[in-house]
């Protein structure tokens, strides 16, 4: 059974099926990556541009994997932010490339919506690699099959997002993905840092992080910005981690297993203390691995529909 | 020379004039007579039949971005007044944001010459303060000898509560209102209405109570001024309530609201169309329902297009780079018969009222009379027409909207005033 739609933008309103469906393709590609040789001629003849306009070298690098790994053609377009002062517009941009006769478009934007606003102006496929603060959904995937294969399941867990939810892309493409795979979904952090209306997605609010820690099977905790602008929602890095970070007392104290998930980088003694993250060292590592399925998986599906 | 507007229904609520199947002769533009007209009266008369038709007093837009002096690719006081004729309107204002922006008597002169002799009048509101900024209040006795009609520093509100105050003393020395843009800066700045939907689409939110703030603060110092203020483009359920009660307090404050804010929620946006960004921005059904509840308890006075032309270039960009704003004028009153008279919210009576009658008072104009000897300046309506919005028709320079082929029930079919008729996609002189 093929996929929905022909784009991947978010995670938002894509069904239960699809969704099982890329993270099973996702299982067969993770086998290919245990292969000495680890390229499949799948996607021989198309051309895949990376077009990121936001610096990301994490996830270009396993978009570029992943796509070298199923023997496409990839392009990569970093937009510098000065060209666009300079007056190119996005519009102009997407133009120029789509001459080059391109299948997919992987974009990575700061704006909120310009996945979308591309499948208005070209023909390709496009994936969304984060844009803005709205959605992030191969992060998402990532996320949702990391804790598939460690729990076994997503329906009926309980899965707390942990950070700041409001200036993330990954915390919505969790929140959609996982709701729709079954899983009871909760967000913890600085109320400055929740959506006011987040309730309304049928998330519950929690700001208390040890309750959160109990009520829990998973935390996917997020990696918070230091910069100025994200530093004006809360007090200190010294007050969040003493109130919002997670440690290895704090884990000790709740005596309770559970399952951390981070995006990474992280910081140390922020978000996490060093003990909790040298403790998910494994984890993360086997995160770049499963990173690389997910990105195949989607990239397969999408330019494999008739 | 002479016309006739033949079998014509004429309703003038202002004059409780409500007749139907009349003739009205006009001699030169200006009304000779209504009914009774003799053999004689037709003879060499251009005729025009608008059977079923209701003639009525001419619209006034009070809230038009006119993008001259600056932005001539976007919309000059010509192709502005075009699509005002083409929406049905004989008369509007039009907003000081321009380049230069219009804080002094030059600027309203080269305005007023751009637009004479054309079918619609053109009055100006002026720069509150110098130069928009906020910090001194614009030359407004000069100003107001140039002719101007109202201050307003539109794009934001009067930056200091001390300059409102001050901006509300000098103005009611003139009776002139100061039209307020009601947004606190230091909430806004977002891309759209804060809600579930700005949550969904993860973009910048700008809270409702940006504006509710505002407009507290501008009904208390009005009311301690007693200045007049006008509350532009009114959209949240707060705001009508407050602008409700200090209307019942005797509080010289009046309200428009735009077309937008009646006929679209925030639910608009969810296509990342950059025609659904403008400032206020789109709100709730619950605004959307205090809003019409305002319309039709005579809480907000007026409706106004807050016609804001872009150049493509400029929205078809990523929806947090794109300007607020959209084209309305030629919408208007489609959009106003729609979704307020034929949905039962206003009778046509009250809509004219909103839409010729309340506007001018606000401003200090005269309404245009129905009686012999008065210049002819009407709007002509079709309340039943069904039709469907084409941009590419437009008059306007820009095409910035998101009615674009919108289904709507009554248009303005013709706009007459200053000796001339706007009728069938073109002008005719009377
Ligand atoms: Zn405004
Ligand atoms: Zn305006």
């Amino acid at each position: 059974m093929p996929l929905s739609s022909r784009h991947l933008l978010g995670l938002q309103g894509v069904p239960k099926e699809d969704i099982q469906l890329i993270l099973d393709t996702a299982t067969t590609f993770r086998e290919v990556l245990e292969r000495p040789i680890k390229r499949v001629p799948t996607l021989q003849g198309k051309t895949i541009v990376n077009l990121f306009y936001e610096n990301s070298t994490r996830t270009r690098i396993s978009f570029e994997l992943a796509e070298k790994r199923l023997s496409a053609d990839a392009i990569n377009f970093a937009v510098s932010s000065s060209s666009v002062s300079k007056g190119e517009t996005f519009k102009d941009t997407m133009k120029n490339i789509e001459a080059m006769k391109v299948d997919m478009v992987v974009v990575r934007h700061s704006a909120a919506g310009a996945p979308q606003f591309l499948t208005k102006i070209c023909d390709a496929n496009i994936i969304n690699a984060g844009d803005g603060i709205h959605e992030h959904p191969t992060q998402g995937l990532l996320d949702m099959y990391s804790i598939r294969e460690k729990k076994g399941k997503l329906e009926g867990l309980k899965v707390c997002i942990v950070g700041d939810i409001a200036h993330s892309r990954v915390a919505l493409s969790n929140i959609f993905g996982l709701k729709t795979m079954g899983a009871e979904v909760s967000v913890c952090g600085p109320l400055t840092m929740i959506p006011r209306y987040i309730e309304e997605l049928g998330v519950k609010v929690i700001h208390n992080i040890d309750e959160a820690i109990q009520e829990n099977d998973v935390l996917n905790v997020l990696r918070i910005q230091l910069e100025r602008k994200a530093r004006e929602y809360f007090p200190s890095i010294r007050e969040y981690a003493r109130y919002f970070g997670i440690t290895e007392e704090r884990l000790e104290k709740n005596g309770k297993e559970v399952l951390i998930l981070h995006p990474g980088p992280i910081n140390r003694g922020v978000e996490l203390s060093s003990g909790v993250a040298d403790g998910l060292n494994q984890i993360i590592l086997q995160q770049v691995t499963n990173g690389v399925a997910i990105r195949m998986a989607v990239l397969y599906l999408l330019g494999t529909l008739k | 020379m002479k016309t006739i507007l033949k079998n014509v229904n004429l309703l003038h609520p202002e004059q409780k004039i409500n007749e139907k199947g009349k003739d009205i002769l006009l001699i030169d533009g200006v009304i000779s007579k209504i009914g009774g007209l003799s053999k004689e009266d037709s003879t060499d008369a251009k005729v025009f039949d608008f059977s079923g038709k209701y003639v009525v007093p001419g619209f006034f837009d009070m809230h038009v971005h006119l993008r001259e002096p600056g932005r001539e690719d976007e919309e000059t006081v010509v192709t502005g007044c075009n699509a005002a004729a083409n929406g049905g309107f004989t008369g509007i204002a039009c907003m000081p944001n321009t380049e230069p922006a219009i804080d002094s008597a030059e600027v309203v002169e080269f305005i007023k010459k751009q637009a004479a002799n054309h079918l619609v009048d053109v009055n100006v509101v002026a720069a509150a303060t110098v130069g928009r900024k906020g910090e001194i209040i614009s030359p407004m006795a000069e100003l107001r000898e140039a002719g101007v009609v109202g201050f307003s520093d539109d794009g934001f509100a009067i930056k200091t509560s001390a300059i409102l105050k001050r901006a509300l003393e000098y103005s009611q020395m003139y009776n002139l209102p100061i039209i307020e843009h009601c947004e606190d800066e230091t909430l806004a700045g977002g891309a759209m209405n804060e809600g579930v939907n700005s949550t969904m689409l993860g973009l910048p939110p700008i809270p409702s109570i940006a504006e509710d703030l505002i407009v507290m603060r501008d009904i208390i110092i009005g009311e301690y001024t007693g200045g007049k203020v006008h509350i532009a483009h009114i959209s949240t359920k707060r705001a009508v309530e407050m602008v409700r009660e200090a209307k019942k307090k005797g509080i010289r404050v009046t309200a428009e609201v735009t077309p937008h804010h009646f006929s679209l929620t925030d639910d608009a946006v969810k296509t990342y169309d950059t025609n659904t960004k403008m400032s206020p921005p789109l709100r709730t059904q619950e605004d959307m329902n205090e809003i019409l509840k305002g319309l039709k308890d005579g809480t907000i006075d007026c409706i106004a297009s807050d016609h804001a032309p872009h150049s493509p270039e400029e929205k078809e960009v990523e929806f947090d780079h794109a300007p607020n704003g959209i084209t309305g004028i030629e919408t208007e009153v489609g959009l106003a018969l729609s979704e307020l008279v034929h949905k039962k919210v206003l009778s046509l009576e009250e809509l004219i009222n909103k839409m010729a009658v309340n506007p001018r008072k606000i401003l200090n104009l005269p309404v245009p009379k129905f009686e012999a000897g008065q210049p002819a300046n009407f709007t002509i309506l079709d309340t039943e027409e069904i039709w469907t919005v084409d941009l590419s028709k437009s008059k306007s320079k820009s095409k910035n909207s998101p009615f674009d082929n919108r289904l709507l029930t009554g248009k303005a079919v013709a706009a007459v005033n200053n000796k001339k008729m706007f009728y069938q996609d073109k002008f005719v002189e009377l």
